[in-house]
C-alpha cells in the first residue's frame, strides 16, 4: 500500500514568497476580470479544436508564439484529469468507508490498481478511445485525460478513505447527537478531515501526471498539440533553441502551478489541521492573502456562497427530517449500489473470459518472448534502482546532515524533479545518439531520469530525521567512518529510504514503456524488453501479444510489490521507525 | 415520585462470538433519570459506564431491553440531549461561534435567530469576545466552555457529560465544576437534569444528587444512593469524607453489595476467567515501598491524596498487589503481607524472584503459559494461542489489555521473553536455579 509519501515539498523558489504585495485592494478585482475574458476566449478556442475532425501525427509548430498555447492543452488536460480524479476518489473513498461490505473488496483492489503500470495501458486506452470517437478528435484528447485520470487516481482515493477512516469517535457522536444533516457531516467533518492529506496526494498525483501526460503527448500516431510533442519535434529536428524554450516552458508551468495552486491550497489548508495548540511556522502564501483581501471575493462570498449555503443545509435538514418521519431508508440508493455492483462483476467476468480465451491463443515462441522480455526489464529496473540508490544516498545523507547545503541543494533538486523525465527522453535520446550510444544504455539513463528523485527527496527527509541526539551518541561513543553508516545512518534513513525505492520502482516499471522502444526522426529505436514489446505490439496492431504481455507486466510489479516491498515496509515499520 | 424523563428497562450490551458465545459488557441494568437531579455514574475504567451513556442517549443500541424517552422509544430525533464529551469534540476549523452555531443550524434554525441564541449562551459561559477565535487558540478549560455551549444552546432536557473535567489541570476542572454547579443551582440553564459520567468519586459526591456505582465485566449497578448534603458541599465535612470512604470501599470489595440494598442489583453467576487489573511492576513496586514506608497499613483515600492518583488509577495497582498475594484490602485499609514486605525491601535480582513466585502462584494466564512452554519441546509459543484463550472470555480491546499486562509482567519475572517481531513467546533462562516450577524455596 503506497503511504504518502516522505518527500519534503518547499517552496520552489524562495523569491515569490517575499515579492512585494501589491496594496491596491482593486487590483485582484481587475486580474479576475481579465481573466474571466481570457477563460472564455481558452473554452471557444479548445471546442473549436477537440471537437474537430481527427488529425493524425498533428504538425508541431516550433515557433515561440505557439508555446503558450501548447502549454495551455497541456495544463487543460491536467486539470481536466484532476478534477475527475477528484471526484472519482471522493466517491470511491466515501463508499469504501461506509459499506463495510464494499470495503472489503475496494480496498485490496484499491492496492492492485495503484501498483499497475499505467503506461502500459498507454496503446491499448488510446486505441479504443480513438474508436470510440471516430474521426474526432476528441476521442484522442479523452484517452489522454483518461490515462492522466488513472494514473493519479488511486492515491487520493486511499488517502480519502483513510482519513474518513480516522475520524475521532467523539468527533461523530457529536455530529450524531446534534442531528448533523448529510452535507453538514460531509462539509464540516468528512470533507475537512481529509483535505489534508487530499491535498498533499493531489500534489504528488499532479506530478506525476505530467509524466504520464508527456508521454501520452508523444505517442506515436496519436500525437497531441502540448509542451510534450513540442519537445519530442525539437529533439526530432535537432533544435537546441526549441528544445531550451520548450523546457523553461515547462519549468514556468510547473512553477506557476505551485505558486498559484498548490501554496494558496496549502496555507489554505492550514486551518484542517487537527492540532491542539496553534504552530508557530504555519505556511503562508501570497496569491491567498491577495484573494482573502479581495472585496470582490468577500463580496461574492456573502452575497453568493452564504446564501446558497444556507438553502442546501436546509434542504438536507428537511430530506433528512421526512425520511425520519417516513422511515424509509434509501432504497433507490441502495438498489443502485447492487445492481452498480452485478454490472461490474458481469463486466470482470466477461473481460477475464475474454483475456482467457486471447491468451490461450498465444504462440509458444511469443509466450518465451515475453518471459525474456520480462527477465530483461526487471534486471534493467533494479539496475536503475541500485545506480540510483549508490548515487542518491551519499548525496541525500550529506545535503540532509548539512542544513546550509539542503538550503541551496533542495530548491534546485526540486525543479530539477518537476520537469518530467517523459518530456526529456527526447532530448536525452539525441545526445545519446550524437554520442554513439544506443538505446541499450539509453534505456537505463531514461529510467534513471524518471525515478532518481523518489529515493532522492526521501533520503534528505530521512537523514534530516535523524536525531541530533543519536548523531551526538554516535561521536560521543567515537562510532565513525564505516561503522557510523552502518549503526547509525543506514539504519536511520531505512524507512525512507523503502518509501524512496518503491516509489522509484513503480515509476521505473512505467517508464520502461516508453524507454525501452523509440519513435526518432523517422527510426525506431528499440531494446530487449517487455516495454518494447508493449509498443511494438502497437505499432504492428497485434492485439493479443499487446494484451498479454501488458497483463504480464501488471503480474510481474504487483507480485514484487507484495512479496518484497511490502514486507520491507513492514520491517521500515517495525523496527526502524524512530518514533517521535 | 416524578416521571422519569429516560427509562432504561432491562438494558444490555453483547458482543457475538463467532462459535455464538456472547460476551456481555453490560449486564440487564434498570436506570430511570429523573427531572431535577444531577446523576452521577461512577466506576472503575473500561467498565462500560460510557457504553451505557450512549445507550442512555440513543446514540447506541441495547443489544437487548430498551430506551423510553417520555415513554415513547427514544430515536435521534426525539431525544431532547446533548452530550459534553471529554476530548471536547469541537471542529477545529470552526471558529467558536460557528461550533455553537452548527446544532442549531442542523435543527433547520434560520441564520438570524441562530446568531442570536449562540452569542446569549457564549455570554452565559463566560466566553464573551471569543466568538471568532478558533478553538486551538483556546486553553484547555476554554475549549471546554464551548463544549458547554455547543451542549446548552439546543436547551437539551437532559445534559450528559461523559468525563467533562477529566482532560483538564485540576485547578480548572474544579473551576468549571463550580461553575456548572452556579449554572444548575441559579437555574440558568433550561435543562432539567443531569447526568455526569466520571471515575472521580470526589467529583461525583461534590455535584451529584444521587450516585451510582457500576462493577465492571460485565457492567452491572453496585450501588445507587442519593447524597442529600446542601451544596456548596464541603470536602472536608464529616459527612463528605464518609461518603468518599464508602465509595470507594465498595469499589474495591465485591463482597460489600450484598450490603447494598439494590433492587436492580444482579450479579451473574457464570464462571469467570480470572482478568489480570493492568497495573505495571513498577507500579506495584511503588506502592508497596510506600505502604511499607507507612508501617505497611493506609486508607486507601488517603493512599489516592499522598499520591495524587484519580481511584481509575489506583485502583488497578492496588487490585494487583491484591491479586498476587503482596497486600490485602479490608474496609479501605490497605495492608502489605510478609511477601509484600519481603518484596519492598529485597534488591532487584530478589524482587524479581519474589515476583516470580507470586506470579506463578496466583496468575492464572502466567501460569498457563509457563506450563506450556515447559511442556513443548522447542520452549516457545505463538501468542495467537493466548489471544484465543482470553478471545473466549474478553472483547477486543480487554484482549489486548490483558495480554500487554501478562508481558510485562511474566518478562519481568523472567517466565518467558517475547519476540515481538515473531509475535511468539519464548522460555527465558530465569535468574537463579534452574526452573523449579511452582514451588521455589524462598531464598534468603
Amino acid at each position: 500500500m503506497k503511504r504518502p509519501q516522505r518527500i519534503a515539498f518547499r517552496p520552489l523558489v524562495r523569491i515569490w514568497s517575499v515579492l512585494p504585495r501589491p496594496s491596491a485592494a482593486g487590483l485582484p478585482d481587475f486580474i479576475m476580470a481579465f481573466a474571466g475574458v481570457a477563460l472564455f476566449y481558452g473554452i471557444v478556442e479548445v471546442g473549436r479544436n477537440w471537437l474537430g475532425p481527427f488529425r493524425p501525427q498533428v504538425a508541431i509548430s516550433r515557433s515561440l508564439g505557439a508555446l503558450p498555447v501548447y502549454a495551455g492543452y497541456s495544463l487543460l488536460r491536467i486539470a481536466l484529469a484532476y478534477i475527475l480524479s477528484l471526484l472519482f476518489a471522493v466517491t470511491y473513498g466515501y463508499v469504501a468507508a461506509y459499506r463495510p461490505r464494499a470495503e472489503r473488496f475496494m480496498i485490496p483492489l484499491l492496492d492492485v490498481l495503484q501498483s499497475i503500470p499505467v503506461l502500459s495501458f498507454l496503446p491499448g486506452v488510446m486505441l479504443a478511445m480513438a474508436a470510440l470517437f471516430p474521426g474526432r478528435q476528441l476521442g484522442v484528447e479523452m484517452g489522454a485525460v483518461l490515462l492522466i485520470f488513472t494514473g493519479q487516481v488511486w492515491n487520493m482515493a486511499f488517502s480519502f478513505y483513510a482519513s474518513l477512516k480516522s475520524i475521532p469517535r467523539e468527533m461523530r457522536e457529536a455530529a450524531s447527537i446534534y442531528r448533523f444533516n448529510w452535507w453538514q457531516r460531509f462539509m464540516q467533518i468528512e470533507l475537512p478531515f481529509a483535505t489534508i492529506g487530499l491535498v498533499w496526494n493531489s500534489m504528488m498525483s499532479v506530478a506525476g501526471a505530467w509524466f504520464f501526460l508527456m508521454a501520452c503527448e508523444q505517442f506515436g500516431d496519436f500525437r497531441l498539440p502540448g509542451l510534450g510533442s513540442y519537445l519530442q519535434a525539437a529533439a526530432d529536428n535537432g533544435d537546441t533553441r526549441s528544445i531550451l524554450l520548450g523546457i523553461v516552458t515547462m519549468v514556468i508551468v510547473i512553477v506557476l502551478i505551485d505558486q498559484f495552486v498548490w501554496r494558496p491550497v496549502i496555507a489554505w489548508a492550514e486551518k484542517f489541521k487537527m492540532e491542539q495548540v496553534e504552530s508557530s511556522s504555519a505556511p503562508t502564501s501570497w496569491v491567498l492573502s491577495l484573494l482573502q483581501r479581495s472585496r470582490g471575493v468577500a463580496l461574492f462570498r456573502k452575497r453568493a456562497i452564504r446564501p446558497l449555503r444556507e438553502q442546501v443545509v436546509h434542504y438536507f435538514g428537511r430530506r433528512d427530517q421526512v425520511r425520519a418521519e417516513s422511515g424509509t431508508d434509501n432504497q433507490a440508493l441502495l438498489w443502485g449500489f447492487r445492481m452498480a455492483g452485478i454490472f461490474v462483476l458481469a463486466a470482470i467476468t466477461y473481460a477475464v473470459v475474454r483475456v482467457v480465451m486471447i491468451l490461450t491463443g498465444l504462440r509458444g515462441s511469443e509466450l518465451h518472448q515475453i518471459g525474456v522480455g520480462l527477465f530483461a526489464t526487471f534486471l534493467r529496473v533494479n539496475l536503475t534502482l541500485l545506480l540510483g540508490a549508490l548515487w542518491t544516498i551519499p548525496v541525500g545523507v550529506a545535503i540532509g546532515f548539512n542544513p546550509r547545503l539542503a538550503r541551496v541543494a533542495q530548491p534546485l533538486a526540486q525543479i530539477a524533479a518537476s520537469v518530467p523525465a517523459t518530456a526529456l527522453f527526447p532530448v536525452v535520446l539525441l545526445v545519446l545518439i550524437r554520442l554513439g550510444g544506443g538505446l541499450g544504455v539509453g534505456s537505463i539513463v531514461l529510467l534513471l531520469l524518471g525515478t532518481q528523485w523518489y529515493i532522492l527527496f526521501n533520503v534528505i527527509a530521512g537523514a534530516m530525521a535523524i536525531p541530533t541526539d543519536l548523531k551526538e551518541a554516535a561521536s560521543v561513543f567515537g562510532i565513525h567512518g564505516w561503522e557510523r553508516w552502518r549503526k547509525l545512518i543506514l539504519p536511520g534513513i531505512f524507512p525512507f529510504l523503502v518509501t524512496g525505492l518503491v516509489t522509484a520502482s513503480g515509476g521505473a516499471w512505467n517508464a520502461s514503456i516508453v524507454a525501452e522502444y523509440f519513435h526518432f526522426r523517422g527510426q525506431t529505436y528499440s531494446t530487449v524488453g517487455v516495454g518494447s514489446m508493449i509498443s511494438a505490439a502497437t505499432d504492428a496492431k497485434n492485439f493479443n501479444l499487446l494484451l498479454a504481455s501488458t497483463i504480464a507486466l501488471a503480474a510481474v510489479v504487483v507480485t514484487t510489490n507484495r512479496l518484497l516491498w511490502r514486507r520491507l515496509y513492514r520491517l521500515a515499520e517495525m523496527r526502524y521507525k524512530l518514533e517521535s | 415520585m416524578t416521571e422519569p424523563i429516560i427509562r432504561a428497562q432491562a438494558v444490555e450490551k453483547f458482543y457475538l462470538q463467532p462459535d455464538g458465545d456472547r460476551i456481555e459488557v453490560i449486564a440487564p441494568v434498570d436506570l430511570d433519570v429523573e427531572p431535577g437531579k444531577i446523576i452521577a455514574l461512577l466506576g472503575p475504567s473500561g467498565c462500560g459506564k460510557s457504553t451505557l451513556l450512549r445507550i442512555l442517549t440513543g446514540l447506541s443500541k441495547p443489544s437487548s431491553g430498551e430506551v423510553l424517552w417520555h415513554g415513547q422509544p427514544i430515536t435521534r430525533r426525539n431525544a431532547g440531549v446533548s452530550i459534553v464529551f471529554q476530548s471536547f469534540a469541537l471542529f477545529p476549523w470552526l471558529t467558536v461561534l460557528d461550533n455553537v452555531e452548527a446544532p442549531l443550524e442542523a435543527r433547520g434554525v434560520a441564520a438570524l435567530e441562530r446568531h442570536k441564541r449562540a452569542l446569549r449562551i457564549l455570554d452565559t459561559v463566560g466566553l464573551d469576545g471569543f466568538e471568532s477565535a478558533y478553538p486551538k487558540e483556546l486553553s484547555g478549560g476554554m475549549k471546554q466552555r464551548v463544549g458547554f455551549a455547543r451542549a446548552l444552546v439546543v436547551e437539551p432536557e437532559v445534559l450528559f457529560m461523559d468525563e467533562p473535567f477529566s482532560a483538564l489541570d485540576v485547578l480548572t476542572a474544579e473551576s468549571l465544576r463550580n461553575e456548572l454547579l452556579e449554572l444548575w443551582l441559579g437555574k440558568k440553564m433550561p435543562t432539567k437534569a443531569i447526568f455526569i459520567v466520571t471515575h472521580n468519586i470526589e467529583e461525583a459526591v461534590l455535584l451529584a444528587d444521587r450516585v451510582i456505582v457500576l462493577a465492571r465485566n460485565p457492567a452491572w449497578v453496585r450501588a445507587d444512593f442519593p447524597v442529600e448534603l446542601a451544596h456548596p458541599r464541603d470536602r472536608k465535612s464529616p459527612r463528605f469524607v464518609e461518603l468518599v470512604d464508602y465509595i470507594y470501599k465498595i469499589m474495591t470489595q465485591p463482597q460489600l453489595a450484598a450490603a447494598v440494598p439494590s433492587a436492580t442489583a444482579q450479579k451473574p453467576v457464570r464462571q469467570k476467567y480470572q482478568m489480570i487489573p493492568h497495573a505495571r511492576v513498577g507500579g506495584i513496586a511503588g506502592l508497596l515501598e510506600l505502604l511499607e514506608d507507612r508501617d505497611g497499613k493506609e486508607y486507601l483515600h488517603r493512599l489516592a491524596e499522598v499520591l495524587i492518583m484519580d481511584a481509575e488509577d489506583l485502583l488497578p495497582i492496588i487490585e494487583a498487589a491484591v491479586l498476587l498475594g503482596l497486600a490485602t484490602l479490608k474496609e479501605g485499609d490497605v495492608q502489605i503481607t510478609a511477601e509484600g514486605a519481603r518484596f519492598a525491601e529485597a534488591d532487584i535480582l530478589t524482587r524479581k524472584i519474589l515476583f516470580r513466585q507470586a506470579a506463578l502462584k496466583h496468575v492464572v494466564i502466567l501460569q498457563q503459559i509457563d506450563s506450556i512452554l515447559h511442556a513443548k519441546t522447542d520452549h516457545s509459543i505463538s501468542q495467537e494461542f493466548f489471544y484465543d484463550i482470553l478471545d473466549e472470555h474478553f472483547s477486543q480491546d480487554e484482549v489486548e489489555r490483558q495480554f500487554d499486562t501478562a508481558m510485562n509482567w511474566g518478562r519481568y519475572a523472567e517466565i518467558f521473553d517475547y519476540d515481538r517481531e515473531l509475535h511468539r513467546l519464548v522460555l527465558a533462562e530465569p535468574v537463579g536455579e534452574p526452573h523449579p516450577p511452582n514451588t521455589t524455596p524462598v531464598p534468603s
